[in-house]
């Protein structure tokens, strides 16, 4: 997003600062029933704003908690804590104006030394926060020298003006800078409360957020209730009044018991899209989600020889059916992918990729000749190892994988192995081909983009390419950074170093009298605030 | 499902008596278990798993590792089982054929029972006759051990080494079969410290006759009946051990399967109008797991036959 | 007696401590640790993080104060993964909930089961010995995560009788579906036991002379044969619970109630050490002390076993 649209917008919004939390149309009957039950795959393994690492925490504390600014429906952001901000001309330092009317679920103001604190913690090394880097992606000054323990944290480049304007300044201009604020590792937390309960502050009882809602109950792996906090700023726009999340580890067991009432939203297991949306029209979704799904290919020292040919990088990609993956496998509304930035991205433009183009009868035909070219084929076949991690969707996608290029020669031996020991094997460069997905952190390119410059700690392939690293750099402080976005996605079309697969879709099953939810929003954030529940 | 102990000890006494040593207990049981019907069932069960994993491959018309493109997507409508498109058992959730994925997983199954529970009757065999021919402190101490060993819980050390060292088959029999020599360890024992103070053991030690020889000579013959029946027991016991392995995601790689797996994949999207997935391979799971039952038990209600 | 209970504990102890350092050195040589995750963490937050959680120091000191906080403290330490609990918090949340359901779960198996057995043997090869056999073989052949699915598609989604999942302990309607999950195939298994061994033993002299005595059949049955019938079933106990912990993972995975089973696999998979210690620990402890109870049971009902 541009540098101008984006003060633009926020003026816009700073102009008519009532137009979010619940937006009930004039005429609407509510339901007497505001509660809001959702599904989690997993147990939530913190409350604990600058140590949880899980986009299912993330839900969570968006409702306990409350940042600087929040997104609405379509994922533009809009003021939370923070009313407005300054930037200064070198575009380096944020002062931002917090809402004075702000407090905490015991009553006491909001203040900018309570984003002081959580910021400092956040990269305070003795806090040893495994998201302890998203001060660093922000570019925040001084902040990977206090993670590495070289400063302390007082010295990092956030500071309280008074009580209700805080300064940020930062290394280098970051355009998307306000658009990382909504992430929950930036929330604040009260200074106070940490030091009087240690470990134990997110214990309901403890807990004081100052978000829409507050923590009643969390039980490990089985529910967390959450009330609506009459403190929160906006309660009186709030409708929904009680939130429960209940963890199903089991998919097909979640939609069950959607089906049987028992919950708001749940997703949809691999393949039942298309039933459930004949059945439910008004309940089965699909919605743009920003992930990208890909086989890295390993193109370090430790790989096969093969894989640092290109044209074997570029015929296996090419032999990749992705429709039948999407239409077949997913069904789920997926978008096939021939490259890595998500569509939906804010701001992105598709870059033109000659082999998007082609039919998979022409891809087939080139990925032979490219092989040959490189000398493999049918009777000189290629052996190649595909690593996944145990899931369902992943195992049937690598299935597919193997009997893809099976005629092309190239015998794929699947590799399934738990997650810690498919990271590790990645990280270590120890496989050939391997599963990866990303998810943007934020709705901007470079989230995906900044993986593979040679610099990059998640390059598990070692893609090094001197022309890729000069074009990120530079969109750091370009004024438009979209034209280098799309020459680098460029750059990974020619080289090839993944296997782009598909793009995510958040697919869901959501009760049809629950509105509110974003439609719009790519990265698929939603706040208990905005929702309520229709009569029927 | 599980074995009496009690039985196996009964069975030990039966076959190691002195009078009914020999030819005849062998005869008079094969005559026993060949009359009785729910043994002979069980046996017909097996014989037709057997050849149902030996040669079902050969009826199949599709591989178990081939998509069936024109199926994919649309399973639930056409995946079911026809004779037409040649999926006997319909398709899995991915358009594999799953008469072929059946006849594999059945394959892979009945391995890990029998090597499974070959490997625990080996270990325990020759661990429970050391101890128990040797006996004094080396006993003592094997026998500690095993009551140390019995208190682990096993399932948790086997979830254990499948999840940080990767599936494999191989740790699959391993540990399987690791988990129940314990329980056998302790029936040789007892058996062979009762056959040890026979009259024509002493003899042959008093003439020098080492004790490997007389272990194997003497001691192991008449060990037999009861390793064979707890061996045929262990064997369903295995497949479920299997089966619970495979539902945690930690059995055999893909494309190989197994009925545990097969099922346990049915059994998810037992909702979504493929009941087929399901039932085939459960069908298969139950009928192998009948015959071993019924079969061990035949063995042993022939072998120690309560009506003496 | 007391001499035979304390030279069991005593071997407990050994027992643990194995246990303890085997699961503990399998553990650290896995591939992964608790940090390891998609995102490489820089090198000095995963130092911290090393250091804040002990992992910096040699095995065997890690080994060492790990056992030091258990034996001085109680303390197992907190969960590497979830960050703001400690691992006796995640017991203290967990066993209890599996440790109603399968004990409910036990005591169901064990009367049904027992019922059942001695019912089809005082009938055998009558209708409902039959009926007794064909349901107790078929539920132990039955995988419980094949019945789990089914129950929650009956129960909840057709009939809307119960909830199909999570745990309260205040509402028992939560508890069905997980009992009979995990109970059913060990009732079946007592139940083939008790009825061979009640075969047996009403074949046996001693009950023939009572009979002979001209003894009420129903007398008979309480007063001589069902004792020595339960001595297989007891011998059975205990492997039985220990099995019953164990599949305690598919009632947490279907039922989503939050037991241990769940947080066991999952501190494996998550290299949780500390939880995985932990949980290994109890269920270690909770056999040798059940296995004991079993005996001494065993040796209450049986005078022919001296200690």
């Amino acid at each position: 997003m541009k540098l101008t649209t984006a003060l633009s917008a926020l003026a816009l919004l700073v102009a008519a600062p009532t137009a979010f939390a619940a937006d009930v149309p004039e005429g609407t009957v509510l339901s007497e029933n505001q509660t809001y039950t959702f599904w989690l795959l997993d147990a939530i393994k913190s409350m604990d704003p600058q140590i949880n690492t899980d986009v299912e925490g993330s839900d969570i504390l968006r409702n306990l908690f409350e940042g600087l600014y929040n997104e609405d429906a379509k994922g533009d952001i809009v003021p939370g804590v923070a009313l407005s901000h300054d930037l200064s001309e070198d575009g380096m330092t944020y002062t931002f104006h917090l809402r004075p009317e702000a407090v905490w679920s015991d009553g006491k103001p909001v203040t900018a030394g309570d984003f002081v604190y959580a910021w400092q913690r956040l990269a305070d090394p003795a806090t040893a926060s495994e998201y302890a880097w998203y001060m660093e992606l922000m570019q925040v000054v001084n902040a990977s020298k206090i993670t590495a323990g070289e400063l302390p944290p007082s010295d990092l480049g956030v500071k309280a003006i008074d009580d209700h304007t805080l300064e940020v300044t930062i290394e280098t201009p970051l355009p998307y800078f306000p658009q990382m604020l909504v992430h929950g590792s930036t929330f604040p937390v009260r200074q106070d409360v940490i030091e009087k309960f240690g470990a134990d502050w997110t214990k309901p009882e403890n807990m004081i957020g100052n978000g829409a809602y507050t923590l009643t109950e969390h039980i490990l792996g089985e529910r967390v209730e959450m009330d609506k906090s009459d403190t929160y700023w906006d309660a009186d726009k709030t409708v929904m009044t009680h939130l429960t999340a209940l963890t199903i580890n089991d998919v097909n067991q979640g939609l069950t018991r959607y089906l049987a009432g028992e919950l708001d939203r749940v997703d949809i297991p691999a393949g039942q899209y298309p039933r459930l949306k004949k059945e439910y029209p008004d309940e089965a979704t699909s919605l743009p989600y920003s992930c990208s799904y890909i086989y890295m290919m390993n193109m370090s020292e430790k790989g096969p020889e093969a894989l640092k040919d290109v044209r074997v990088r570029k015929a296996l990609s090419y032999a990749m059916n992705r429709d039948i993956v999407v239409d077949n496998i997913l069904q789920g509304g997926q978008h096939p992918s021939y490259n890595w930035t998500h569509w939906a991205t804010a701001g992105f433009e598709m870059p033109e990729i000659d082999y998007a183009g082609w039919t998979q009868e022409e891809r087939n035909e080139k990925a032979r000749e490219l092989l040959a070219e490189a000398g493999y084929g049918p009777e000189n076949p290629l052996d190649l190892t595909l690593n996944y991690n145990t899931s369902e969707d992943h195992k049937k996608i690598a299935i597919a994988a193997q009997q893809f290029f099976k005629p092309f020669g190239v015998n794929l031996t699947l590799n399934n192995m738990e997650w810690k020991v498919h990271t590790d094997k990645m990280q270590n460069q120890d496989f050939d081909l391997a599963r990866y997905a990303w998810c943007g952190d934020y709705n901007e390119a470079s989230t995906y983009l900044d993986l593979f410059t040679s610099y990059s700690g998640h390059n598990n392939g070692h893609f090094f390419n001197d022309e890729y690293d000069a074009l990120m750099k530079e969109s750091k402080t370009a004024e438009d950074p979209q034209p280098l976005y799309t020459q680098a996605e460029q750059i990974l079309a020619s080289e090839m170093p993944i296997i782009p697969i598909y793009h995510y879709a958040q697919v869901d099953m959501i009760s049809s009298d629950i509105k509110g939810l974003p439609t719009e929003n790519v990265m698929q954030t939603w706040y208990g605030k905005d929702l309520y529940r229709i009569a029927e | 499902m599980v074995i009496d102990s009690q039985k196996m000890k009964s069975l030990a006494e039966a076959t190691s008596r002195e009078d009914v040593a020999g030819r005849s207990l062998w005869a008079d049981a094969r005559r026993r278990f060949f009359s009785n019907k729910a043994a002979m069932f069980g046996l017909v069960l097996l014989v037709f798993v057997t050849l149902f994993a030996l040669f079902g491959n050969y009826i199949a018309q599709w591989s178990n590792e081939e998509i069936d493109f024109s199926v994919m997507g649309m399973v639930a409508e056409q995946g079911g089982p026809s004779i037409a498109n040649g999926h006997y058992f319909g398709t899995d959730d991915l358009g594999r054929d799953l008469f072929a994925r059946t006849v594999q997983g059945t394959q892979i199954s009945l391995a890990v029972g029998i090597i499974g529970s070959a490997i625990a009757v080996v270990v325990g065999t020759i661990y429970g006759a050391t101890a128990g021919y040797f006996g004094g402190r080396l006993d003592n101490f094997m026998m500690r051990a095993v009551d140390i060993l019995l208190a682990i819980p096993y399932m948790f050390v086997l979830i254990l080494l499948l999840v940080m060292y990767g599936r494999s088959i191989t740790m699959l029999f391993v540990g399987v079969g690791l988990i129940s020599w314990l329980e056998m360890s302790r029936i040789v024992r007892g058996q062979t410290l009762t056959l040890k103070g026979r009259e024509y053991i002493e003899a042959a030690r008093a003439i020098g006759v080492p004790a490997p020889v007389i272990i194997r000579r003497h001691i192991l013959p008449n060990l037999i009946g009861v390793v064979t029946v707890f061996a045929t027991l262990l064997v369903p016991n295995m497949i479920l051990t299997e089966s619970f392995i495979s539902f945690l995601g930690l059995g055999v790689q893909e494309p190989m399967t197994s009925l545990g797996a097969l099922i346990s994949e049915g059994s998810g999207t037992i909702s979504y109008g493929t009941l087929w997935q399901l039932a085939f391979p459960l069908l298969f799971f139950v009928l192998t797991l009948f015959g071993f039952f019924f079969v061990g038990d035949g063995l042993r209600d022939a072998l120690d036959p309560k009506d003496r | 007696m007391i001499v035979y209970i304390l030279k069991r504990l005593a071997i407990a102890i050994p027992t643990l401590l194995l246990l303890i350092i085997f699961s503990f050195l399998l553990m650290h040589a896995a591939p992964g640790g608790p940090f390891t995750q998609e995102r490489e963490l820089p090198a000095q937050v995963l130092a911290n993080l090393n250091a804040k959680y002990g992992l910096d120091q040699p095995l065997w000191k890690q080994i060492a104060s790990y056992i030091w906080g258990i034996v001085a403290h109680f303390d197992f330490g907190p969960s590497f993964v979830y960050k703001d609990r400690t691992v006796n918090e995640i017991i203290a949340q967990g066993f209890p909930v599996t440790l109603t359901y399968g004990g409910v779960s036990f005591v169901v198996a064990v009367v049904a089961g027992v019922t059942l057995g001695a019912v089809a043997a005082v009938k055998h090869n009558t209708i409902i010995d039959y009926f007794a056999v064909g349901v107790s073989i078929g539920a132990q052949v039955l995988p419980n995560f094949v019945m789990a699915p089914i129950l929650v598609i009956v129960f909840t989604l057709i009939l809307g009788w119960l909830p199909g999942g999570g745990w309260r302990f205040s509402d028992p309607s939560y508890w069905i579906m997980p009992v009979i999950a995990l109970s059913t195939s060990y009732m079946a298994s007592i139940a083939r036991i008790m009825r061979s061994s009640m075969l047996e033993v009403l074949n046996s002299n001693h009950i023939r002379t009572a009979r002979a005595k001209g003894l009420p059949g129903h007398r008979v049955i309480w007063r001589h044969a069902l004792k020595p019938a339960l001595l297989p079933v007891i011998s059975y106990l205990g492997p039985a619970f220990v099995a019953m912990i164990t599949g305690s993972v598919i009632v947490d995975i279907y039922f989503s109630t939050g037991g241990i089973g769940k947080a066991f696999v999952d501190s494996a998979l998550n290299r949780d050490y500390a939880v995985m210690m932990g949980v290994t620990i109890l269920v270690g402890a909770l056999t040798i002390l059940f296995n004991l109870v079993v005996d001494i049971i065993y040796g209450w009902i049986d005078p022919k076993i001296r200690y």
